[in-house]
């Protein structure tokens, strides 16, 4: 076990009575509740976490945030693992374990950094550049190069975890709980706003964690608490820790990603909020931005304010002898706090000509050496810094002698980027503000409004000041009465000055190093240079050719500094080269957190029949359609489906079946105009259907395309049932509303869903008449109820409605019973069929009675088919209007070389036709080959004992009798095939009239 | 994820809610007395406005109405909502 050699003897907010034991690389560790584990590892004098994406260079801790470009680790093992994980965000816990990622055999010596000798050959898009030849081998590129570059591994197991949706509604969301963003949600709750706090760590404060300066006399992480408790105890305020504010859409509705319990298996893991916010205070604050200069990637490289929360927070000491590179006071900061916990600060190197500043004075008493209007040109060392170059340095350029300083650390600081990303989601529009070097909210599209940091104000009692505003306006704008004055907090912290532009850092002998901007993508300023040089001027150009900030960072650290060298590169001004796109998320949310509980059972709704458990009880397969389970068949045992197919078809032709067809949708139509209604929407008559009878119809899409069909009967005066496909029950019934409430709103109609309300199952055969009549109250002869009949009846002594349509060919009744009756009503007709053999069958021995007797079903009515297509135009009504008739003379629906519905069968009476098959007269032509259809439905008859088809076939009607080709380049098959009629069994009807 | 004003229930997230495009697409009165260039015109030829954009929303898992919204496509901003067959006054 380690000893924690680079642990400070006290201070920092971790707890050292609840020690951590935990594993890196397999080394046994040990770290403090409180601690990260890039602070633990820190603790353990281990910089060195990862390698880099492309030249797999060595890597170490960078931040100590959300913008950590490099330590990201492999967390934990097996289904648990997670890829790319901040090591700088991981709050450690006891027996975490993770590993470095992307390198081989370890981090300490990776092959891959063969790449790094290699770079010149690998510059920017040189994927694009030496890999598209020749094109055929580009699969076997992808392979090596998706091994090579890369990042962690996914889990190849199902996730063992649950992870959960939360919906929350809130007068001021407050997303970030640093010093702005306590106090915004201190003075919103204290004005009774019902407020919702979100931060992204696991102990909130933000800079106030490591914050030297007191607040009202106080420490700054005694006024956090103070805060903390304050909110605690004020009703309708909810806090939520490690919970990041990670998506701003519309109206206010923002996402948070909250990670539950770290190390607690039985905890969902993580949880998304989703949450519908009256106003939105955006207090994010800012990121401190690194500087650019040869080899600025080596680990012991860190931002000063990540050196400063080691130190303060996490009294973890990130080396002993340090340089600070800054452009800006607040490295100064950091400086005094490293020499205040006894790290030698070798120096500041300031690239600012002077000093003026109240922090460079106390610097100064602190004895701490500046040496101003210098850079840090280079750093040394392999794994590890161990020391840098200094230059004098004007305008960006070093000239003049180089001194060396040894160091193990080395802070720099090249000024702050607010965190704009969600202000930017919000499709708020930003300014360029030359004086803070960076770019800040300007124009807010939402109802929200960015305070402290996150707008560039940087001094922290200012920061302070303008949350609480920000706070107390967002109670205001909820309708609620903030107090007029606000509450001042003294604050004791030196002013500091100006930042001056510092983008990146030459020197003459540094010119063919690496000097990063984006260190997660391996972008280095000489990419940058050959981008624009190769005409990518756009910075969204740009970010995709260099891969510039597209990361999992999506380059905090990276992008203003990219786009600030761009601008240098084309002599733009900064503000006109612009900003790529902040998409969200603001970090990565994992996939579960983003499916909840909405996986596997619970991914649909399911939608069963009253039947279902009598179909499982029988061994049913299903199928899904839609959201409903439907049986396919039920198979007996020793069968093929084929040959269960076979008997249950034969069964309805020669004796009775008996099939559930709940799934068709049923609407109730109800009205005075039920009846001219029902001529605006079907094609074909219906003022003339008198009470008691059904009627087939077919309703267009305004296109004059089939859309769906049904039979629907009238029950009534004003009384109407319709009934629809399974696949289009949703669609028709908002069709119907649509044309009812906006057009056709004079029209005295209602129309009820009542699709679940009523089981349904149709029993077909010629020995239908006989189970049924044993069962039923009324008479159910052929003059009683003769085909397209409909009766009202008990049925077992339940109140049935019963329906003489068929699907099948055969006689057949379709009856509706009130749902809960359903299984009841299915069991006492299967007894009272026994007798004949009654068959229940599924929905392929359907589909093969509907494809014998020809009657278009989904494949056929696909959209593009008109009613002459399918070979119902006789259907159409001369002497009215519908919905689609017009566009049925358009030019295009009524050219001669249309696909029409016909019948295929193979002409050695044996093949099968696959679906999907393209017809053709030419099957030896070369390649593209002409073709005049397709087929749509296919099975094996069992009646006529060989394959059959349906097909839509471009003049089809006359080409019966012809023998074409069917071709299926998915199965290699080529079957030629006659063309008949569509209809193969009693085309007379016959059978069902009888 | 807009929130949309339905005239009969409040304001509801915008999964309840089905786009049902423009909704000042009047049908022509007599249709078998247009043109083909006419019914075409009616049938298929929107317009796709950059700014305030009259559209029908039928608030599908709700009260089941088709109501028009007046929203600016360009920011999303919902300026107004109408009853069934109406559109948001000017």
């Amino acid at each position: 076990m380690s000893t924690q050699s680079y642990r400070l003897p006290q201070g920092g907010l971790i707890d050292r009575r609840k020690p951590l034991c935990f594993q890196f690389n397999g080394r046994r560790l040990q770290g403090y509740a409180g601690d990260t584990l890039a602070s633990a590892l820190l603790a353990n004098g281990i910089h060195l976490v990862g390698r880099s994406f492309k030249y797999h260079r060595p890597r170490g801790i960078f931040s100590a945030g959300a913008e950590e470009p490099n330590a990201l680790v492999q967390l934990e093992t097996g289904a648990r693992t997670e890829p790319n994980i901040r090591a700088t965000q991981i709050e450690l816990y006891d027996g975490l374990s993770a590993t470095s990622q992307h390198c081989w055999p370890s981090v300490e010596h990776d092959l891959g950094a063969i790449n790094n000798l290699l770079s010149r050959f690998l510059p920017a898009g040189f994927y694009y550049k030496t890999f598209m030849w020749p094109p055929s081998w580009w699969l076997k590129y992808e392979h090596f190069i998706r091994k090579m570059a890369g990042l962690g591994m996914s889990p190849l197991d199902p996730d063992p975890d649950c992870y959960e949706h939360c919906h929350a509604h809130c007068d001021v969301l407050v997303a970030g709980g640093g010093a702005a963003g306590l106090s915004a949600a201190l003075a919103a709750a204290r004005a009774g706003a019902r407020v919702i706090l979100a931060d992204q760590d696991f102990r909130p404060g933000g800079s106030l964690l490591y914050e030297t300066a007191t607040i009202d006399d106080r420490p700054a992480d005694q006024w956090i608490n103070h805060t903390m408790a304050e909110l605690a105890s004020l009703p309708d305020v909810k806090i939520l820790a490690r919970s990041t504010v990670c998506g701003y859409f519309d109206h206010n509705f923002l996402t948070v990603a909250e990670t539950v319990s770290p190390g607690n298996a039985r905890a969902p893991r993580q949880r998304l909020w989703k949450i519908r916010a009256r106003r939105v205070v955006l207090a994010t604050g800012a990121i401190e931005r690194p500087l650019v200069f040869a080899d600025n990637d080596l680990p012991g490289i860190m931002l000063a304010s990540a050196a400063r929360t080691y130190v303060k927070r996490h009294a973890a000491r990130p080396g002993k002898h340090a340089v600070i590179f800054t452009n800006n006071d607040s490295a100064y900061h950091a400086a005094l706090d490293l020499h205040r916990a006894g790290i030698t600060v070798a120096a500041i190197v300031d690239a600012r000509p002077a000093a003026g500043s109240e922090v460079s004075a106390q610097a100064q008493a602190a004895g701490l050496r500046m040496i101003h209007g210098h850079a840090v040109v280079k750093a040394h060392g392999t794994k590890r810094i161990n020391a840098v170059d200094v230059m004098r340095c004007e305008n960006s350029v070093a000239h003049g002698a180089v001194a060396r300083l040894a160091c193990d650390l080395l802070c720099v600081s090249g000024g702050w980027s607010p965190v704009v990303h969600l202000f930017s989601q919000s499709k708020g529009r930003l300014r360029y503000d030359g004086n803070l070097t960076a770019f800040v909210p300007d124009v807010s599209m939402q109802n929200e409004e960015s305070a402290g940091a996150a707008r560039g104000i940087y001094n922290l009692a200012d920061c302070i000041a303008d949350g609480a505003a920000a706070g107390s306006r967002a109670t205001a704008a909820c309708g609620l009465n903030p107090p007029a004055a606000l509450p001042r907090h003294p604050v004791s912290q030196p002013a500091t000055g100006s930042v001056l532009p510092l983008w990146k850092v030459e020197a003459a002998h540094t010119c063919h190093d690496k000097s990063f901007v984006d260190l997660q993508n391996d972008v280095t300023t000489a990419d940058l240079a050959l981008a624009a040089r190769e005409g990518y001027v756009s910075v969204e150009h740009l970010k995709r050719y260099t891969t510039l900030g597209m990361g999992t960072d999506q380059g905090k650290t990276s992008n203003i500094n990219g786009l600030a060298i761009l601008a240098e590169i084309n002599a733009t001004p900064i503000p006109e080269v612009g900003t790529t796109t902040f998409r969200p998320p603001y970090t990565p949310v994992t996939l579960g957190a983003i499916a909840g509980t909405e996986i596997g059972a619970h991914f649909d709704p399911l939608r069963t029949s009253a039947m279902h458990d009598w179909h499982l009880r029988a061994g049913a397969r299903f199928i899904n359609a839609g959201l409903w389970q439907r049986p396919r068949l039920y198979p007996r045992i020793g069968e093929t489906e084929q040959q269960t197919i076979n008997r249950e078809a034969l069964a309805v032709r020669h004796a009775v079946g008996l099939v559930d067809v709940s799934t068709l949708g049923k609407i109730d139509i109800k009205g005075r105009d039920a009846a001219e209604f029902l001529e605006r929407v079907y094609i074909n008559r219906w003022r003339n259907l008198a009470v008691g009878k059904a009627r087939y119809g077919l309703m267009l899409r305004e296109d004059g395309m089939a859309f769906d069909d049904g039979t629907t009967s009238r029950l009534g005066d004003e009384h109407y049932l319709m009934t629809t496909t399974t696949a289009n029950a949703v669609r028709v019934m908002s069709t119907l509303e649509y044309w009812l409430q906006v057009h056709w709103c004079e029209l005295d109609v209602r129309l009820t869903s009542v699709t679940d309300q009523w089981a349904a199952m149709a029993l077909a055969g010629p020995e239908s008449r006989q189970v049924l009549a044993s069962l039923a109250s009324a008479d159910v002869g052929n003059d009683a109820l003769p085909h397209m009949g409909y009766r009202e009846m008990n049925i077992a002594g339940f109140p049935a409605r019963v329906f003489r349509i068929s699907f099948s060919g055969e006689r057949a009744y379709e009856i509706n019973v009130p749902a809960d009756y359903g299984l009841a009503i299915w069991e006492a007709l299967l007894a009272a069929g026994k007798f004949f053999g009654i068959t229940p069958y599924g929905t392929e021995a359907m589909a093969v009675l509907r494809i014998e007797k020809g009657h278009a079903a989904g494949m056929e009515l696909d959209g593009r088919t008109t009613p002459d297509d399918l070979g119902l135009e006789k259907m159409v009504a001369a002497d009215k209007d519908c919905l689609g008739k017009r566009s049925l003379t358009r030019p295009g629906l009524i050219a001669t070389d249309r696909r029409q519905l016909v019948g295929l069968i193979p002409v050695d009476g044996r093949t099968s036709i696959p679906r999907g098959s393209q017809l053709t007269l030419q099957p030896e032509q070369p390649l593209p080959i002409p073709m005049i259809g397709h087929v749509t439905s296919t099975c094996y008859s069992p009646t006529l004992e060989h394959p059959i088809a349906l097909a839509l076939l471009s003049t089809g009607r006359a080409r019966i009798g012809e023998r074409i080709h069917a071709l299926s380049p998915l199965t290699g098959s080529r079957v030629e095939v006659e063309v008949t009629p569509p209809i193969f069994f009693d085309s007379e009807g016959k059978r069902l009239r009888g | 994820m807009m929130l949309i004003q339905c005239p009969h229930c409040g304001a509801r997230d915008v999964s309840e809610f089905t786009y049902g495009g423009p909704a000042d697409v009047a049908r022509p009165a007599d249709p078998l007395a247009t043109s083909d260039a006419q019914w075409a015109d009616y049938v298929y030829m929107r317009d796709n406005p950059r700014g305030p954009h009259d559209e029908l929303w039928q608030h599908s898992a709700g009260c089941r109405r088709w109501i028009a919204v007046r929203r600016n496509t360009l920011t999303h901003e919902l300026i107004a909502t109408a009853e069934p067959g109406k559109l948001p006054p000017r």
